[in-house]
């Protein structure tokens, strides 16, 4: 009997091991690992060396990139999370009403979100391009909105701003389709008691749409906040020659291609890997916050 | 009260006129720079620098494709991307289900705590890992090479999880009753477990395909060599070297894009379940 048991544990066993090895070296070791390089200086070629918390203190206290790398990436964040997550809300409002033509309008919404963000942001150069013929230079000195052309993605100015229009863009197809899941889950009966009630539609938006949406919208802003907070295709894209990385005056530098690039141009191995510990405790660190947040508002 | 209803009628319709005008114009907005991408990549040359810009063409020209199939080795970059998404997708389906199915199903020490790990993985950005995988891959001698494309995408958490899910829910008395038919257990995951999740397969198999064609992190970190790139890194390679050739440019991104929007088309059910699944964990 027991050795029978032992038999069915083994067989259980085998059905999870090729995933397990595979996570095991690709994720949990690599983990682990990376910890033990944020502690050492180490170029991929030479053995790693010991340096205690060197990286952490110069990172945190010698390196004016980094610093530009963190207030790059929160001004990116909080434009592309409220303003992303806002209008999602819209479409999804929009779209959750009886329509016509509902598929082909949803498709649409949501066709940016199965899309390379590589090309997407080849695509968008083209759109930004600098010279009149540049969509957006036309269309916004057409509608008389501007005055001098712009070059949207070589102005420091306008970089990461050019960035985040893109990525609101981009993340509207996700957002909406997990909002109007949510929206779709809300009962029949609650609409209906509310029509009886003769609240206005202004009213059922705010006091029944939007409470029972907030589990769902806690989630989006969590999410949306923990990819905002490691941007990196964009910026190679649309911000990077041969002549600069991260926009002119790295004026669109964010933590992760500033991590890509001590990393994988300058194999700073070991201080890159600090970096990527500090970014997952900031994310880390706000992920609890928003958990504390929406456990407060429960109660 | 007729009055009263009439205006009702006439408020309903403004409302109805105005909503049809916001998604029109968002509908525009979400869709017109695929149009533009597809529209810049036929233009003649004059046509695609021309003040002030044409929303149509009447020459199309395939210049801008020729270009890119002969001055990259385009064919070899659908190659590669097509071997390791349709391998990486493959394996995800095999690999997640086993494992999701003794998860749901099997009864055995650590299965928990295992458990417990494989999803706690998930909340560690990718950024953790890449340079520890980067230099195992290395030390493997798998840069510039499929098996440094595709094993270490052989399997993700998230698929375990998903697969793991949807397995759940297929009713233990099925399981049972072919073990005391005598089947074993490999027959069982084969021809019982498998059939039931179909579904949860479609999802799993669209979006692992969807998340390795567009990959463009890991190749660009473990590709050093150009005939092993793929598409969305041949397309980078192209968008720093011919940067202003943007009917060269529009041309690779139409190649890029295309498939996945035909696909997302077509397949739309599947993949909507598979995001609105990323939304349901916890």
């Amino acid at each position: 009997m027991k050795i029978r048991k032992f038999k069915k544990q083994l067989i259980s066993y085998l059905f999870i091991l090729p995933a397990f090895l595979i996570l095991t070296i690709f994720v949990f070791i690599p983990v682990i690992a990376s910890f033990f390089l944020s502690f050492t200086e180490y170029d991929g070629i030479s053995p790693p060396k010991l340096v205690g918390f060197k990286n952490y203190i110069n990172i945190l206290f010698n390196d004016k990139l980094f610093w530009k790398a963190v207030f790059n990436t929160i001004y990116y964040v909080i434009f592309t999370v409220p303003l992303g997550i806002a209008c999602s809300l819209v479409v999804a409002m929009a779209l959750f009403q009886k329509i016509k033509f509902s598929t082909f309008f949803r498709t649409g919404f949501f066709l940016p979100t199965v899309t390379s963000v590589a090309a997407i942001s080849v695509v968008w150069r083209w759109i930004y391009a600098g010279d009149r013929y540049g969509l957006l230079n036309y269309v916004l000195t057409k509608l008389g909105i501007l005055a001098v052309l712009q070059d949207w993605l070589m102005q420091p100015s306008t970089t990461l701003p050019a960035i985040i229009l893109m990525s609101i863009w981009g993340g509207i197809g996700y957002n909406t389709i997990i909002l109007l899941a949510g929206l779709q889950s809300i009962p029949d009966s609650v609409f209906e008691a509310a029509k009886i009630d003769g609240a206005t539609s202004w009213e059922r938006f705010w006091y029944i749409i939007l409470p029972m949406l907030k589990p769902v919208m806690i989630f989006l802003v969590i999410m949306s906040t923990i990819n905002s907070f490691q941007v990196f295709e964009q910026v190679y894209i649309m911000a990077s020659t041969t002549e600069y990385f991260g926009g002119v005056l790295y004026s669109a530098l964010t933590i992760v291609p500033y991590l890509y690039e001590r990393a994988f141009k300058r194999f700073m191995l070991g201080y890159a890997s600090a970096l990527a510990y500090l970014l997952f405790a900031i994310i880390f660190v706000i992920t609890l916050i928003y958990m504390k947040i929406s456990k407060f508002y429960e109660q | 009260m007729n009055n009263n209803k009439k205006r009702c009628n006439y408020k309903k319709l403004f409302n109805n006129t105005l909503l049809y005008i916001f998604l029109c114009l968002g509908f525009l907005i979400m869709v017109f720079p695929f149009f533009w991408m597809l529209i810049s990549s036929i233009k003649p040359r004059e046509e695609l620098l021309s003040y002030p810009p044409k929303f149509y063409t009447l020459r199309p020209t395939f210049e801008y494709y020729k270009q890119l199939f002969t001055l990259v080795p385009m064919y070899r970059y659908l190659f590669n991307s097509l071997v390791v998404a349709i391998t990486v997708t493959l394996t995800n389906l095999l690999l997640s289900s086993m494992a999701g199915y003794a998860f749901a199903k099997h009864k055995f020490y650590g299965n928990k705590l295992l458990f417990t790990i494989i999803l706690g993985s998930m909340m560690v950005p990718w950024q953790v890992n890449i340079i520890p995988s980067f230099i195992i891959v290395k030390k493997l001698g798998w840069l510039n090479s499929f098996y440094g494309l595709i094993i270490p995408a052989m399997v993700n958490a998230f698929g375990i999880f998903l697969m793991r899910q949807i397995i759940s829910t297929i009713p233990d008395e099925l399981i049972d009753a072919a073990h005391i038919d005598g089947c074993s257990e490999f027959y069982i995951f084969w021809k019982i477990i498998l059939p039931l999740s179909k579904s949860g397969l479609a999802t799993l198999a669209i979006f692992t395909f969807m998340s390795q064609w567009n990959n463009f992190v890991w190749p660009l970190i473990i590709i050093h060599k150009s005939d092993m790139r793929t598409v969305p890194l041949s397309l980078a390679v192209l968008n720093s070297q011919f940067g202003n050739n943007f009917g060269l440019l529009m041309a690779g991104s139409t190649v890029a894009i295309v498939p996945m929007l035909l696909a997302f088309v077509f397949l739309q059910r599947y993949f909507v379940k598979g995001i609105v699944f990323t939304g349901l964990k916890e």
